[in-house]
């Protein structure tokens, strides 16, 4: 296993248990942490091919790192803001007791 | 001669260091740097302990500690058996592991910022290429573990002053990272050695420190208004007073845990002291062109007195401010102020040398200043107009 | 070597996050998965990225969501499992989109070993580029930086209630 094909899989795996909490736990916060922890697979992936591949000067990877970064802190605060008022409204943050507006 | 008494130390170090075999020789120079952090940093600790009592004693018009030893200087030794001999009471509805790791994580990160601290002419453990991000990244590690502190505890009161302590924190990080941002923006670099030696320099007998320009005066002011409040000391310590919340926090803590509190966050504030006097006060140069022969770790560890004492006639003279109070004045009033100190870095940057800069950088840092802090107190407020009419 | 405790360390922290019922244990496992992934950009060589993510992630966004969960607790705790009730098809697609991307990485040039240099960046190249080539990124993420942090206040601020 070269050292790319490893940061590749663990970016793999971060993702797939991200996308697996997200998916499966009830509470709105939890699916959040999904999320990030997604987005920061993503992350490591740029950051590997940042490392191992081809033009490594041009610095994409790293810039396209910065960027999501920031990105995803300003999704985690709008998100905590929107689970809070959802709470505020409903007392409950389990998103299968939010489906007032299905049928 | 003066050569040798200043790198001391460095040349102590490498003749250590040659008995070792060529392989494991950084390994050991970085063994032997931590060790001697560890010790000195210690120590430093144990005699603040001291003169923090003595000296708040004297301003309040009372002795300090003064039974054990001579003037009572052999009084942490003291301290430091109680605190060791204490029972370590847990409470039942605490979260044992959390528990415990909270003050063994702070003092791990407390100790790990003095890496990139440049004590002298060649001395720093870790010269990082972004030496002043690696500190500040460090400490809001600290914030995580004053949360786990206050929340593991099961306490109301713990839990109210961890989420106190975290806000206070939060909103002062960022005047204290907009005031390095100037200096950094000054010295064109994040490693804390090349900060310091664009400090290093004199003209005529006066040094080039940050400190004696009106956006470094400006810069330093803010840093340690900032570094008062993210270290939790008075007039910031609200969330550990005494007489507000019982201890905060750390209320539940007892025997060795509570001295490893004690110790993160005394450790915190020599580091942040650290810190400002290698932006601000020009680290280990000395300040005047003729008084160079001394040391340079000598002065390092003087300006770092010289802080300590300042923070300790500060908490003895100002009263605690309230949370709304110190949450307005750094939303409010820090934070406009450090982005005027940056606009008017960049204007001292592009202005030719002489005295049309200092009066057009004094005014930008002045003027505002002084209505700022008018507006605030009369209490002027952005909302919409409401007319009274005549009935 | 180093490499595989830190790998090892992040997916015990992820997996810790999202199985943990206390939702306080599992932000600090979520912690403890962000900071090996910092050792993981540190030992790769990208300093900033690292001590970012570090500032950012560890000392915002967990703080972040920590204070979320303390206000929006409920009174006891939950009796019901927790698990969304179809759990057993969204494991499934996690499951099977983890064997794909492993297949494809198995399958590509990224297997075919290589080495190759530890590139540079240092801080004066990572400036260049930020003021330079994205400068207009840089800008548009200062916006929405802006944007989010008004927004998010606006959205969970108390409703002022209109005297009469």
């Amino acid at each position: 296993m070269t050292p790319l094909s490893s940061c590749l899989l663990l970016s793999a795996l971060l993702f797939a248990i991200g996308l697996a909490g997200a998916l499966m736990r009830r509470n709105a916060i939890l699916m959040l942490i999904g999320i990030e922890l997604m987005l920061n697979a993503a992350n490591l992936n740029f950051i590997a091919f940042w490392r191992y591949g081809p033009n490594p000067e041009v610095l994409t990877g790293m810039m396209f790192v910065i960027f999501s970064i920031g990105v995803a802190a300003a999704e985690a605060a709008v998100g905590l803001a929107l689970i809070i008022l959802l709470h505020r409204h409903t007392k409950t943050t389990d998103i299968d007791e939010v489906n007032a507006m299905r049928g | 001669m003066g050569e040798t008494a200043d790198q001391f130390f460095v040349i102590l170090q490498h003749r250590i260091v040659d008995h070792a075999p060529a392989n494991l020789r950084s390994f050991f120079s970085s063994l032997l740097s931590v060790i001697a952090i560890l010790v000195v940093f210690a120590l430093l600790f144990a005699i603040t302990t001291v003169l923090e009592r003595k000296g708040l004693g004297r301003i309040q018009n009372r002795y300090g500690p003064n039974r054990v030893g001579p003037f009572g200087i052999l009084q942490p030794i003291a301290d430091g058996i109680k605190s060791l001999t204490k029972e370590d009471i847990v409470p039942q509805a605490a979260d044992k592991v959390v528990h415990f790791l909270a003050p063994v994580m702070l003092v791990l990160a407390a100790f790990s910022l003095y890496a990139v601290l440049p004590f002298g002419r060649n001395m720093v453990l870790a010269n990082l290429d972004a030496g002043v991000l690696f500190f500040f990244a460090v400490s809001s590690v600290m914030e995580l573990t004053i949360f786990m502190a206050g929340w593991s505890s099961r306490n109301k009161y713990s839990l109210l002053g961890a989420m106190r302590a975290i806000a206070q924190m939060i909103s002062y990080e960022v005047p204290l990272i907009l005031a390095s941002i100037t200096v950094i923006m000054a010295a064109g670099s994040l490693s804390t050695v090349a900060i310091v030696e664009k400090q290093a320099g004199y003209t005529g007998i006066f040094p080039h420190w940050f400190v004696f320009t009106p956006w470094g005066f400006a810069g330093f002011v803010l840093f340690m208004i900032a570094a008062t409040a993210e270290s939790n000391r008075s007039p910031f310590d609200l969330p550990e007073g005494e007489s507000e919340i019982i201890a905060g926090y750390y209320t539940e803590y007892s025997g060795f845990k509570f001295a490893l509190f004690f110790l993160g966050e005394y450790l915190g504030m020599f580091a942040i002291s650290g810190l400002g006097i290698t932006l601000f006060w020009g680290g280990w140069s000395a300040p005047f062109s003729f008084l160079t022969w001394v040391p340079s770790y000598f002065w390092f560890f003087a300006k770092l007195l010289t802080m300590i004492a300042i923070f300790i006639w500060v908490r003895g003279t100002l009263p605690r401010l309230r949370m709304d109070q110190l949450m307005n004045f750094a939303w409010k009033f820090m934070l406009p102020m450090a982005l005027l100190n940056l606009v008017t870095a960049g204007v001292w940057r592009f202005l030719p040398q002489g005295v049309l800069r200092w009066l057009v950088c004094g005014l930008l840092v002045v003027v505002p200043y002084v209505l700022l802090g008018r507006g605030l107190a009369q209490g002027w407020k952005l909302e919409k107009r409401v007319y009274r009419f005549a009935e | 070597m180093l490499f595989t405790i830190f790998a090892i360390l992040t997916v015990a922290g992820a997996v810790a996050a999202m199985s943990l019922r206390n939702l306080i244990h599992s932000v600090l496992a979520l912690t403890l998965a962000f900071a090996g992934l910092a050792a993981v950009y540190l030992q790769l060589g990208a300093q900033f990225i690292g001590l970012a993510q570090i500032l950012v992630y560890v000392g915002a966004v967990a703080i972040l969501i920590v204070f979320a969960i303390l206000l929006t607790r409920d009174a006891g705790a939950s009796p019901q499992s927790i698990v969304s009730s179809s759990w057993i098809e969204s494991g499934t697609v996690a499951l099977v989109i983890f064997c794909v991307l492993a297949w494809a990485i198995h399958h590509s040039a990224a297997s075919r070993p290589a080495v190759l240099p530890q590139p540079e960046a240092s801080m004066q190249q990572i400036g260049n580029v930020l003021m330079l080539r994205f400068a207009l990124p840089l800008e548009i993420v200062g916006v929405l930086l802006t944007v989010a942090l008004i927004g998010a206040v606006t959205l969970a601020m108390h409703e002022k209630q209109e005297k009469q």
